[in-house]
């Protein structure tokens, strides 16, 4: 859908002419996220510094139709930044200040294409952290934090992104500037803030973000365990949840995965184990102490190699800067993968990984793992060669049978990555009509002509209901939805 | 497929090992300015790969996303897939040759390359300039507002101070006490005219070291600024010619500039037989980082700027830090984004001034932070820059090389 010539003029005056991508050649790059499947160039991208000039590009949009995406830094993996079917692409990312830093209350206020660790470099030395830490956060924005609703391994304990938002700044699909949520503990009227949180821009655009600190616990203990068999690691998992210790962070990585972090990371993981726990404790450092040494024991009695514990901070670091480049490390194994993100309850880890062996054997395709064991928050990679279409269709057919498997075992599509283009066709395996049709209806009150985010989220091609068919007869067929 | 095929197209297996991860992003000195994903590596990584399917053509736009690129190979350390970006980008700018260049740009390039590498013309230029400043006509060229419709002229005639005597080096330094090797050392093209003392500090504190060095007369250009800006043919010949001029049979061949030292360590990938050769290249602050030093206090405090080609090209990070840290007395602070370009690049602050007048003004502010007095960077392109940056600021700040430091501090150990 080609801009006309005074909307692309207009978009200018907007964002200047060195906030508007219109090459070709800018264009192609925004074409996807770090889901490369999924490739669609929008017909422009606008790159503002300031809340206005985002009001400004919704109404403009919104006025002549044309569908919006907003993008932080675009490491999503779900397809969720790119364009479909054209438009504006709206890159957050240049607005990356820290507006409020306001430590007596424990938050801050940030733009939203902040970096999400640079927040936390922000306060560190003060003695205090932004708690979601997607291992994407060195790169990741916490506009897109928010968006996805994103977790991280510290999330176990923790809690997800939207457990840490106090507030948004929010430009609905419909133009208006509003503010969701606060510093208040218990804000009158409703929680629109839940809503937004993980709405992946389809609800409008945030600007603005408060969000909460949290005082760096006194103790770390990050531990590293590994196993011959990966059936031994998910039990002592479930081993240490049932003891009662909370880890902060519990992490499981596979052979495939261990030999892909160590070449490209250097993170020194075991060579010879067939899977690796990471487990990290925070606290009061008697606590710390006693867990570490109950955890160790539950690992050792589930017949454990090796446990071993970080020595000082950059030995921590080291370990954990192999787990989160993980998944970029994987260009090593394969030039292209699917990655799953499916949840199964914590209790049939064990099963869920069996399965999953049975699943690559039957589709001959190689499965790298890396999950958020404490959660149950499975992360494997299907490895394929996009230039062997057979190679992609197996990929493709083993990721459904996974994601069936997780279903039917009580977990659900998707644990943190979000639902996007990838997986809004999953949606209906979870949810029943009436309660999508009432999704639909809450994103029409926040976006009235679907403009903002099309194909996202919510499954495209629905069955029936007044809440699938477009609210107004101007939006031309097919563009979007 | 746009690229004329053969062995200069960029690999596409390398291409194919990003995985669009973004990690290398926030490490990338011209996104961190422009903010847009064209002038990122994933972003020209994907253009490459765009070019390779035919996507996109080798257009004016394509060339600008590539040359805006510093080059400085921080996406490399980033990257936990391992691509190889510098390797891409040489390729890329060999296509882009054989394609059409703006004119300024070619003019300023066949200046930049008929001079620099060669080290008898650099140094009638630099005499030339010599006698520029000195005659008054700098007053006259500043004055007369010439040099400001030249930008690129501008930044070579501000980033030159002065032009120092030469320092005549011997073939041989003998080793003092017990010999711990026998080394060869590069004198460089930028280095023996601008910083010959570096090299004579270089060569004491390795005869200091236990190393007899040798000093090969005749020796040319490493290569490695036409290896960047996509002359693989003029980098292969250089190379070709370079090594032979190390006799065979020396335990290393020892620079004390980064972008050269890169280079050389790579010379095995385009060229096999070379390979022998460049695995015994070493950073001077490899050598000497495992040597018995003795060295005497400093009374300073010094910050550390990680030249890109030795942080980024060569993974050389600590070393020098340790060499820095066993002076007695010396403060080391760390310098805030000490990996960051300062927009030397080469010459790539003579090329695309602007890009580099925004980062050095990064840099200076990173340093003015420190509260150092010294700035040490292993790398003479950083130290004319930096030194630019300061001067033109005000601040009291002195930039040197390592190896200075050390050769004061072996001097006052001496004393």
């Amino acid at each position: 859908m080609p801009l006309s010539g005074p909307f692309l003029q207009e978009l200018e005056r907007i964002v200047g002419a060195s906030g508007l991508v219109r090459t070709l050649e800018g264009r192609l790059v925004y074409e996807c996220d770090m889901h490369t499947f999924y490739k669609g160039a929008p017909d422009a991208v606008a790159l503002p510094t300031r809340t206005e000039e985002v009001v400004e590009i919704v109404n403009l949009c919104r006025r002549e139709r044309v569908p919006i995406v907003p993008r932080g830094s675009g490491t999503g993996l779900i397809g969720g930044a790119m364009a479909p079917v054209g438009g504006v692409m709206i890159g957050t990312n240049r607005m990356d200040a820290i507006l409020e830093i306001d430590l007596p209350n424990r938050c801050a206020t940030v733009q939203p294409g902040l970096i999400n660790l640079s927040l936390t470099q922000a306060v560190a030395s003060r003695g205090y952290f932004f708690a979601p830490d997607p291992s994407s956060q060195m790169v990741s924005s916490i506009g897109g934090n928010v968006a996805t609703n994103a977790g991280g391994p510290h999330c176990l304990k923790y809690g997800i992104t939207a457990n840490h938002i106090l507030g948004l700044e929010l430009v609905t699909g419909a133009g208006e500037l509003v503010r969701l949520g606060g510093t208040a503990v218990d804000r009158p009227g409703y929680d629109l803030l839940g809503a937004a949180v993980g709405s992946e821009g389809t609800f409008g655009i945030v600007t603005a973000v408060t969000v909460r600190l949290l005082h760096a616990a006194e103790a770390v203990k990050t531990i590293l365990a590994s196993f011959t068999a990966i059936e031994d690691a998910s039990e002592a998992v479930s081993a240490i949840i049932a003891a009662g210790i909370v880890p902060a962070a519990l992490e499981m990585l596979d052979e495939l995965m261990i030999r892909a972090i160590n070449e490209g990371t250097g993170a020194g993981y075991p060579k010879d184990a067939a899977a690796v726990l990471l487990i990290e404790l925070d606290g009061p450092a008697a606590e710390v102490e006693a867990q570490g040494e109950r955890a160790a024991r539950i690992c050792w009695e589930r017949g454990a190699l090796e446990v071993r514990v970080a020595a000082d901070a950059a030995e921590r670091a080291l370990l954990w800067k192999g787990r989160k480049e993980a998944a970029g490390a994987v260009g090593r194994l394969a030039p292209t993968y699917l990655l799953q993100d499916a949840v199964v309850p914590r209790s049939k880890l064990p099963a869920i990984m069996r399965e999953l062996i049975a699943i690559g054997a039957r589709h001959r395709v190689q499965i790298a793992n890396v999950f958020h064991a404490g959660d149950g928050n499975l992360h494997p990679l299907i490895l394929y060669d996009d230039r062997e279409p057979d190679q992609l269709a197996r990929a493709k057919a083993a990721n459904e049978e996974l994601l069936r498997a997780c279903i039917e075992m009580g977990g659900t599509v998707t644990g943190e990555h979000g639902v996007g283009l990838d997986k809004a066709k999953n949606l209906p395996l979870q949810y029943g009509e009436a309660d999508l049709n009432f999704m639909y209806r809450l994103r029409r009150a926040f976006d009235p002509d679907s403009i903002m985010n099309p194909g996202k989220l919510l499954p495209s091609h629905p069955a029936c209901g007044e809440g699938f068919r477009p609210a107004r007869p101007r939006v031309p067929d097919g563009a979007w939805i | 497929m746009a690229f004329v095929p053969g062995s200069a197209a960029p690999d596409i297996d390398e291409i194919r090992k990003c995985v669009h991860c973004g990690i290398c992003l926030p490490q990338c000195p011209t996104y961190r300015v422009l903010g847009e994903e064209m002038d990122s590596p994933r972003g020209r990584i994907y253009l490459m790969r765009a070019a390779a399917e035919g996507r996109v053509g080798l257009t004016e736009t394509f060339q600008r996303h590539i040359d805006l690129c510093l080059g400085c190979r921080a996406c490399e350390t980033a990257c936990p897939s391992g691509v190889r970006f510098g390797s891409l980008l040489e390729a890329t700018r060999a296509q882009l040759r054989r394609s059409r260049s703006p004119a300024r740009r070619r003019l300023l390039e066949a200046f930049v390359f008929s001079v620099f590498p060669e080290p008898v013309r650099l140094g009638l230029v630099l005499a030339a300039f010599k006698l520029y400043k000195r005659s008054g006509l700098r007053a006259l060229g500043r004055a007369s507002g010439a040099l400001r419709r030249l930008p690129s002229l501008a930044a070579m005639e501000a980033l030159l101070d002065d032009v120092p005597a030469a320092i005549p080096m011997p073939e041989v330094v003998p080793a003092c006490g017990r010999l711990a090797g026998r080394v060869g050392l590069l004198t460089g093209c930028v280095q023996r005219h601008l910083y010959p003392h570096v090299n004579r500090d270089t060569a004491r504190l390795l005869s200091l070291a236990g190393f007899e060095v040798v000093i090969p007369r005749g020796q040319g250009c490493c290569g490695a600024l036409e290896l960047h800006a996509g002359r693989p043919e003029a980098h292969a010949a250089r190379a070709r010619a370079l090594a032979p001029a190390f006799p065979a049979d020396l335990d290393f061949i020892v620079t004390n500039a980064a972008g050269c030292g890169a280079a050389m360590k790579e010379y095995g990938h385009r060229i096999p037989e070379l390979a022998p050769f460049a695995g015994r290249v070493r950073d001077v602050t490899e050598v000497l980082a495992g040597a018995d030093l003795r060295l005497g206090p400093l009374d300073l405090t010094v910050t550390y700027h990680d030249a890109c080609h030795l942080v980024h090209g060569q993974r050389v990070r600590h070393e020098p830090r340790q060499l820095l840290g066993r002076i007695p007395g010396l403060r080391l602070v760390e310098l805030g984004d000490s990996e960051l370009c300062c927009g030397s690049a080469g010459v790539y602050n003579l090329l695309e001034p602007e890009m580099a007048r925004e980062l050095l003004d990064e840099k200076l502010a990173r340093i003015a932070e420190t509260g150092a007095r010294v700035v040490a960077a292993a790398n003479p392109g950083c130290l004319l820059q930096i030194a630019w940056g300061c001067r033109e600021r005000g601040l009291d700040v002195a930039i040197v090389h390592p190896v200075e430091l050390l050769a004061r501090a072996a001097d006052a150990y001496q004393d």
